[in-house]
């Protein structure tokens, strides 16, 4: 149970983060790394003026700001400077980390017993853990509900449409350039406040806490599209929720079970790897069995 | 409707794979002046749609559309005017997107995209009309996505997403070319009946002759990047595949190569 419940508010915080990347990744089809920087300049962000007494409802709207200037600079880097987009993230994240250090003062800040976003729930009388859960669940139900609704608009059907055929969008007078930067500005906006809440939630903001991200991320959308299989855009967000909170649910068992967290990371790398690979063992094996059923 | 002024372009210039491909061409296209282009493979044809659509820069000359100087203007921005129809039946729609989609998209070709909902009950309505003029049954697949249509359905509706805000210009590259025996015809009479219907301005590149000739009012032939040959009206009516090939070889100085445009 308790495991569960961990899961739950984990997977709820880091779900955002997820969608931010199934934006990128799917959405545009152009895996952006600048996540890995944009969520500790969000939980930094954010970590710091709470520290500083700042509202962290302000404070944690901030690091969503932060978080889209990064997915700019990614975007200006790559559109009007054609620098490739693997290599524009990687950029914005190695910079990220020198900002990081100057937003924070040092390379990690406590919120040891500062009150954060969750704490007017536990003053009505939630647990803590609980309290993380019903505001996580609200700020994902509220991202969802916009997100569909802007990806229902022209300006979303532009950016979905650029991301499918880049050549046909600007011969239908779409500035795809824009639309570019306009999503990675997204993006990293939702990784960012997936980061500010994140650090509230753990109780600090540290400048190593955003290793691995996009590995996570990757592996929670594919979690989320082996499990589910939903075409429409509503289940794909549901579906990538779902998706964060059973690959939490993962890591907290499979640490049950004794792993070693300093193994973590090349346990989540091999499953990346091995979920990735998953259609061409598929199509393999559909050949051979094809061979097969035709010798016999 | 369309000026091209002593157009110049060279690829890699500087490099040994140097290619000058347009030489100063020049060419008036009339409102409603649907002109066939042809010529060998290297000659510049596709180039000069290209450089119309705003594909690249050219080194020199200018491009006008409608008055308008479009020359610096980009591809996105140029697009106002123009409709593009490619070669690859993939490249015109968006596989993952449906049919209303794709339509909706070509439907705000030259407005601002806002916050408003994408496509309105009042557009399908006209969506399934403009559809119904393909005889395909592409009108009652509204909600399908493009990827499940056949090369000739998504070319054919790519035709109309071209031509569903009405161009200044509508540029055909090939697009026919890429399709089986069978269907590029039928593509081809469509656009040919969207094209009369609208009294479209047009330019449309071809390797296959027979079309060069049975197609629209003006015939134009290229070689080496430049326009060797501009016939029009009775002349053009009057003209045969064998008058075609041997006008190419008095111009060109060489043998007309390839197949495809003989056997056409």
């Amino acid at each position: 149970m308790l495991i569960l419940q961990g899961a739950l508010s984990l997977g709820l915080l880091w779900s955002l983060m997820t969608i931010g990347v199934f934006l990128t990744y799917r959405i545009l089809e152009m895996p952006d790394l600048s996540v890995e920087g944009t969520i500790i300049l969000g939980a930094s962000m954010a970590a710091s003026m709470i520290a500083a007494d700042g509202d962290p409802m302000i404070a944690t709207l901030a690091a969503a700001g932060v978080g889209c200037l990064g997915g700019l600079v990614t975007g200006i880097l790559h559109t009007k400077f054609k620098i490739p987009p693997i290599l524009a993230g990687i950029l914005t994240m190695i910079g990220s980390y020198s900002v990081v250090i100057r937003i924070l003062g040092t390379s990690n800040v406590s919120l040891l017993r500062i009150r954060t976003i969750f704490s007017p729930l536990v003053d009505i009388g939630l647990t803590n853990r609980n309290a993380v859960i019903a505001f996580g669940g609200a700020v994902v139900l509220g991202i969802g509900i916009l997100l569909f609704w802007f990806f229902s608009t022209e300006l979303g059907s532009a950016i979905r449409a650029t991301g499918n055929n880049r050549q046909m969008v600007k011969a239908q007078g779409v500035n795809t350039d824009g639309m570019i930067i306009l999503c990675l500005m997204i993006s990293n906006g939702l990784v960012g406040l997936s980061g500010a809440l994140i650090a509230q939630d753990q109780g600090f903001a540290s400048v190593d806490m955003g290793a691995g991200t996009i590995v996570i991320g990757l592996a929670s959308v594919i979690i989320a599209e082996v499990l589910f299989r939903v075409r429409s855009f509503w289940g794909r967000l549901i579906s990538l929720v779902a998706g964060a909170i059973i690959y939490r649910l993962i890591i907290a068992l499979v640490l049950e079970m004794g792993m070693a967290p300093t193994d973590l990371r090349l346990f989540q790398a091999i499953t990346v790897a091995v979920a990735l690979t998953l259609p061409i063992i598929r199509e393999r094996l559909g050949k051979l069995t094809k061979r097969i059923g035709k010798g016999a | 409707m369309l000026v091209i002024e002593n157009l110049n372009k060279t690829f890699n210039p500087g490099t040994p794979i140097e290619n000058h491909v347009l030489h100063g061409v020049g060419l008036t296209l009339a409102k409603g002046d649907y002109v066939t282009l042809i010529g060998g493979n290297g000659a510049g044809k596709s180039t000069l749609l290209s450089s119309v659509a705003g594909t690249f820069l050219p080194d020199t000359g200018k491009i006008s559309i409608d008055g308008v100087d479009v020359t610096h203007l980009s591809e996105h921005k140029r697009a106002v005017y123009l409709g593009r129809v490619f070669q690859d039946p993939m490249m015109g729609s968006a596989a993952n997107m449906s049919i209303e989609e794709n339509l909706a998209l070509a439907y705000r070709r030259g407005q601002k995209r806002g916050l408003r909902w994408f496509i309105t009950e009042k557009e399908r309505i006209l969506y399934r009309e403009k559809l119904s003029i393909l005889e395909l049954g592409l009108e009652n697949r509204l909600a399908d996505k493009v990827g499940l249509l056949s090369g000739g359905q998504r070319q054919a509706l790519t035709l109309i997403m071209a031509t569903l805000k009405e161009p200044k210009v509508l540029l055909l590259d090939e697009h026919t070319a890429a399709l089986d025996p069978k269907t590029a015809p039928k593509v081809l009479e469509i656009g040919s009946r969207i094209i009369d219907k609208y009294g479209l301005t047009t330019m449309m590149v071809t390797h296959n002759m027979k079309d060069a000739i049975r197609q629209g009012n003006r015939l134009i032939m290229m070689s080496s990047g430049r326009i060797v040959l501009d016939i029009s009206g009775a002349e053009k009516s009057a003209l045969t595949v064998k008058d075609l090939i041997a006008k190419f070889s008095l111009v060109s100085g060489e043998e007309f190569s390839g197949d495809q445009a003989l056997l056409g």
